[in-house]
C-alpha cells in the first residue's frame, strides 16, 4: 500500500481535478488515476517522507476549515473597513512561540495566517521554534493564544 | 448575453456574488495604494485573493450550472489555485521585503519590539 | 428582469475589476521599491484572472476559463520568482 501510493491525499487531489477539468466518465478516471499513480511516484522519489497524518484526528480537518473560512471573512470586512475608514489601532511584528513542528504542518499554519488578510506570515526561527506574524491591527487581541488555541491545537493533533 | 431564462432568486443571488466578489477586490486594490508602509499594504491583495476570488468563482458556478442544467465546477480549480499560490507569493514576499529593509538599515532585527511600526515609505528608492 | 439584474451586477463588476487593475498598476509605476512593484504585479494579476471569469459569465462562454487558468498559473510563478530574486538575488540557487 505505502509502495504503491506513497502520496495518497496527492493522489486523490490529482484525480479530483483530472475529472473536473474533462469528464466524470469511466475512461477519464481510469485515465487521471493512471496519472496521479505516476505523480504520487514521482514526488516520492523527491520527497520519500510524507507528511504523517494521524487518521483518528482526521474529523478536525472540517471544523478547522469552517473556522477558517469564517475568520477570513472576518479579516476581509475588518480590512476592509481599514482601508476605507482609516486606521483604527497600529499594525505590528508579533512574536509567537509555537509548539508545531516539520515543514508540512508549519506549511498549512502558514496558509491559514497569509490566506487571512489581517495577518501575514513573516520569518519562521527554527532554533527558537518563534514565527514572526505582521498583523494590520494590534487592537489588544492576544495574537499568540489566538494563534495557538484556532489553528495550531488541531493541526498538532492532525499530525503526528 | 446570458441570463435571460434564469429564475429571479437565483439571479439576485449571482449578482450579489458577483458585486462582493469585484468590490472586495476594488477595495483591496485601492489599499494597494493608499496603506502607508509595505507591511500594511502586504495585507491589501489578500481581500481580492481570498473572499474576492471565492464570491465570483461561486457565482460563475452557479450562473454556469444553472444555465447549462448539469453541474460545472470546474471553476473551483482556480479559487482552490489561487487560495493557495496567492498567500505563498506574498509570504515569499514579505521575507523578502524583511531581508532587504534589515540589510539596508531601515528596521532593526526582524521584530524585535512587537508592535513597532515599520515604514518602507520613508526608504530611498531602491 | 432577471437578465436586467446580471447585466447590471456584472457591468458594475467588470468596471470594479478594471479600476482595480489600473489601481495596482498605478502602485507598480509609483512603487517606491521593488517589493512594492511585485505585490502590485501579483493583486494586478488576479484582478485581470477575475476579470476573465466575469467577461466570461456575461458573454455566456465557457472560452475564459482557460485564459483564467493560465492567467492563475503564470500570475503565481512570476510573482514567485521575483519574490525569490529579491530574496537572494537570484532565481534558482
Amino acid at each position: 500500500m505505502k509502495r504503491f501510493l506513497p502520496h495518497p491525499v496527492l493522489s486523490l487531489a490529482l484525480v479530483l481535478m483530472w475529472l473536473l477539468l474533462t469528464r466524470f466518465s469511466l475512461g477519464q478516471l481510469l485515465l487521471g488515476g493512471a496519472v496521479a499513480l505516476v505523480a504520487g511516484r514521482a514526488l516520492a522519489t523527491i520527497e520519500p517522507e510524507g507528511p504523517r497524518i494521524r487518521l483518528g484526528a482526521l474529523w478536525r480537518v472540517v471544523p478547522l476549515t469552517a473556522v477558517v473560512f469564517a475568520d477570513i471573512l472576518k479579516s476581509n470586512l475588518l480590512v476592509a473597513r481599514r482601508i476605507l475608514r482609516g486606521a483604527r489601532a497600529p499594525s505590528g511584528f508579533v512574536r509567537v512561540p509555537l509548539r508545531l513542528r516539520g515543514p508540512m504542518p508549519l506549511a498549512v499554519l502558514a496558509l491559514i495566517l497569509t490566506a487571512t488578510p489581517g495577518s501575514a506570515w513573516m520569518s519562521w526561527d527554527e532554533e527558537k521554534g518563534e514565527l514572526l506574524v505582521h498583523v494590520l491591527e494590534l487592537d489588544g487581541t492576544d495574537w499568540p493564544a489566538l494563534i495557538r488555541d484556532r489553528y495550531e491545537a488541531p493541526l498538532l493533533e492532525i499530525f503526528a | 448575453m446570458s441570463g435571460a431564462d434564469l429564475p429571479l432568486w437565483a439571479a439576485v443571488l449571482i449578482a450579489a456574488l458577483v458585486v462582493i466578489g469585484s468590490t472586495l477586490t476594488l477595495i483591496g486594490a485601492l489599499g494597494l495604494l493608499s496603506l502607508r508602509s509595505f507591511y500594511d499594504r502586504l495585507h491589501a491583495p489578500a481581500l481580492g485573493a481570498s473572499w474576492g476570488t471565492g464570491a465570483v468563482i461561486l457565482a460563475s458556478m452557479a450562473l454556469f450550472s444553472l444555465q447549462g442544467g448539469t453541474l460545472q465546477l470546474h471553476e473551483i480549480i482556480i479559487g482552490v489555485f489561487v487560495m493557495v499560490t496567492t498567500p505563498v507569493a506574498t509570504m515569499i514576499l514579505g521575507r523578502a521585503a524583511l531581508t532587504r529593509d534589515v540589510a539596508d538599515g531601515l528596521i532593526a532585527a526582524p521584530g524585535s519590539e512587537p508592535g513597532s511600526e515599520t515604514g518602507g515609505d520613508q526608504s530611498p528608492p531602491a | 428582469m432577471s437578465a436586467l439584474i446580471l447585466t447590471a451586477a456584472l457591468s458594475y463588476a467588470q468596471i470594479a475589476l478594471a479600476l482595480a487593475v489600473c489601481l495596482a498598476t498605478a502602485r507598480l509605476l509609483r512603487g517606491k521599491r521593488a517589493q512594492d512593484r511585485v505585490l502590485a504585479l501579483d493583486a494586478a494579476y488576479v484582478a485581470t484572472m477575475l476579470l476573465l471569469l466575469v467577461t466570461a459569465m456575461r458573454m455566456g462562454s465557457g472560452l475564459f476559463f482557460e485564459a483564467a487558468m493560465i492567467m492563475a498559473g503564470i500570475g503565481f510563478v512570476s510573482s514567485l520568482a521575483l519574490a525569490k530574486f529579491l530574496l537572494r538575488g537570484e532565481v534558482i540557487e
